[in-house]
């Protein structure tokens, strides 16, 4: 996208989503209605859980947004829907590097939704025994990702998975281990490698820092800084750490029983946060 | 001359849900800055002098009132109504922010701290240019060639400023604004910052800065306020 258009009034987001909706149950008649009092996210009468009752969120080229919340307000439920680990219920999410956002990526059939995943996105999970195949080496991990894009050239993928995992500081001597064997910091730059190969434009990250040590949290938030000077990727971070969210996050939503209930800049949100809830939150911060 | 700032009726107030209160911050503000120019805001802690400056960075959402400025982008736009987008382009190419707290990713040593806001400014493909600048800026603002590979954390309140006014200064920013860039500061440490803003006077920078300090704000200023609960004087 040209300068010019950046930052304007016309400018397109990278990724958009529009009244996403997930519920595990059936729901009943009156839980379905939007205006339903739920205990928290459940309904009282048929027990069906809101995990996500209404999510809309834009995020623009090169940009990073996060989303705080407390455990259970539907933050990685909302991920998973976007990178279709878990079906949505309805609602409408364009990609712009999607055919230039003109289909709402909840309808596409699976085929077509495995080649989205493979390309548009990347994925980070907090848990990283969910992205990787823990007895495969870290570089078969990473070319698994280029296979399913397409890549047939297995000196190439080699080479590139060596430059990536270099990229995110495990040595190559390593590369051929199992990250079953690696610490669990080593295994979330694994993660973020295997995420980067097709260097899809948008990378999702959940809980990436979650668990880790003060050192090896500082050297991830530094790569993840890196990756956004160096290639523009935008990124949608979910962290329950506000310090995490701070340092990373051009634009935070928050998050309570499925709802976005405020956004803004950053340190507005931390700063001057509106929501009685965000108030809270806020006063939590070490 | 078309003022670079010009605030109309700002007010700002905080609602305090766990105690059920609005604390009043800033109330009926009426302020202009023409290009240039260095105003200075004085006044008791919690008088609401931060208050206007953060509702100018959109740190705090004002109220009611405008805050016309004159962007080389947008043109003559309100920042209190501006989208969140548009704010993060003026805060990254247009205005700078220097305030006594260095907020900075953990491990990035002062040089990585100005290169970064540099690369922010001309984009990564001009690397050797913002190296260069980032040499001669930490040089221009004093900070010892042996602190440039060190992290902050270990920094002086002093070397701490003058590295987060090299980080903003680095941008060349239309207006700058300066949180009480002294506080907390000794008499020596002041001095360098009162030379560092004539200097950047000198240059023709636009300039917007609080203090409690009145001495040290003794004919510095181009036009000076005293601000007392919540209002101008």
């Amino acid at each position: 996208m040209s300068d010019e258009r950046r930052f304007g009034d016309d400018e397109q987001p990278c990724l958009s989503v529009r009244h996403l909706t997930k519920r595990f149950g059936a729901g009943c008649a009156h839980c379905l209605d939007p205006a339903a009092q739920l205990e928290r996210n459940v309904c009282p009468r048929c027990k069906t859980v809101h995990a996500v009752r209404d999510a809309s969120l834009d995020v623009f080229p090169g940009e990073i947004v996060g989303i705080v919340g407390e455990s259970g307000s539907g933050k990685s439920t909302l991920m998973k829907c976007l990178y279709f680990d878990e079906e949505a219920t309805g609602g409408d999410v364009r990609a712009l590097p999607c055919g230039n956002g003109a289909a709402n990526l909840l309808t596409l059939s699976p085929q077509h939704r495995r080649a989205v995943r493979n390309t548009v996105f990347g994925m980070v999970y907090q848990n990283p025994y969910l992205g990787l195949r823990m007895d495969f080496s870290s570089l078969s991990n990473i070319a698994e990702q280029m296979i399913a894009a397409g890549g047939r050239n297995v000196g190439a993928m080699r080479g590139r998975g060596e430059e990536l995992l270099s990229r995110v500081n495990i040595p190559l001597s390593r590369a051929s281990c199992a990250p079953r064997l690696f610490s669990g910091g080593m295994q979330q730059r694994v993660q973020i490698a295997k995420a980067l190969s097709n260097n899809p434009p948008i990378l999702l990250l959940d809980e990436v820092t979650t668990g880790l040590d003060l050192s090896v949290q500082a050297s991830v938030l530094d790569l993840i800084q890196q990756i956004r000077r160096d290639s523009n990727v935008s990124m949608l971070v979910v962290s329950h750490d506000l310090g995490v969210i701070r340092m990373l996050a051009d634009r935070t939503l928050v998050m309570l029983d499925g709802r976005v209930i405020e956004s803004g800049l950053t340190d507005q949100i931390l700063e001057d946060p509106q929501h009685p809830y965000t108030q809270q939150l806020v006063y939590s911060l070490l | 001359m078309t003022p670079l700032l010009s605030i109309e009726g700002l007010s700002k107030s905080f609602t305090l849900h766990r105690v059920g209160r609005r604390i009043q911050g800033c109330q009926g503000i009426d302020l202009r800055i023409d290009p240039g120019s260095f105003v200075g805001i004085t006044g008791r802690s919690g008088s609401g002098k931060s208050t206007i400056l953060r509702c100018i960075w959109r740190t705090n959402l004002p109220e009611q009132g405008r805050i016309l400025y004159d962007s080389a982008r947008f043109g003559l736009i309100d920042l209190a109504q501006a989208s969140q987008r548009q704010m993060l382009y003026l805060r990254a190419y247009e205005l700078g922010y220097v305030s006594q707290f260095l907020n900075a990713l953990p491990r990035q040593t002062a040089y990585e701290i100005v290169l970064a806001s540099a690369l922010e400014a001309h984009g990564a493909a001009e690397r050797a240019r913002a190296e260069r600048q980032t040499e001669d800026m930490l040089r221009h603002f004093d900070l010892d060639e042996e602190l440039w590979e060190l992290y902050p954390r270990t920094f002086s309140g002093g070397e701490k400023l003058r590295l987060n006014i090299a980080a903003a200064m680095i941008k060349r920013p239309r207006l700058l604004l300066l949180d009480e860039p002294t506080a907390s500061l000794d008499d020596a440490s002041k001095l360098k910052v009162r030379a560092l803003i004539e200097q950047l006077k000198g240059e023709g920078a636009t300039m917007l800065g609080i203090f409690h300090d009145l001495a040290f704000m003794e004919g510095l200023c181009d036009h000076e306020f005293n601000m007392q609960e919540g209002m101008l004087t």
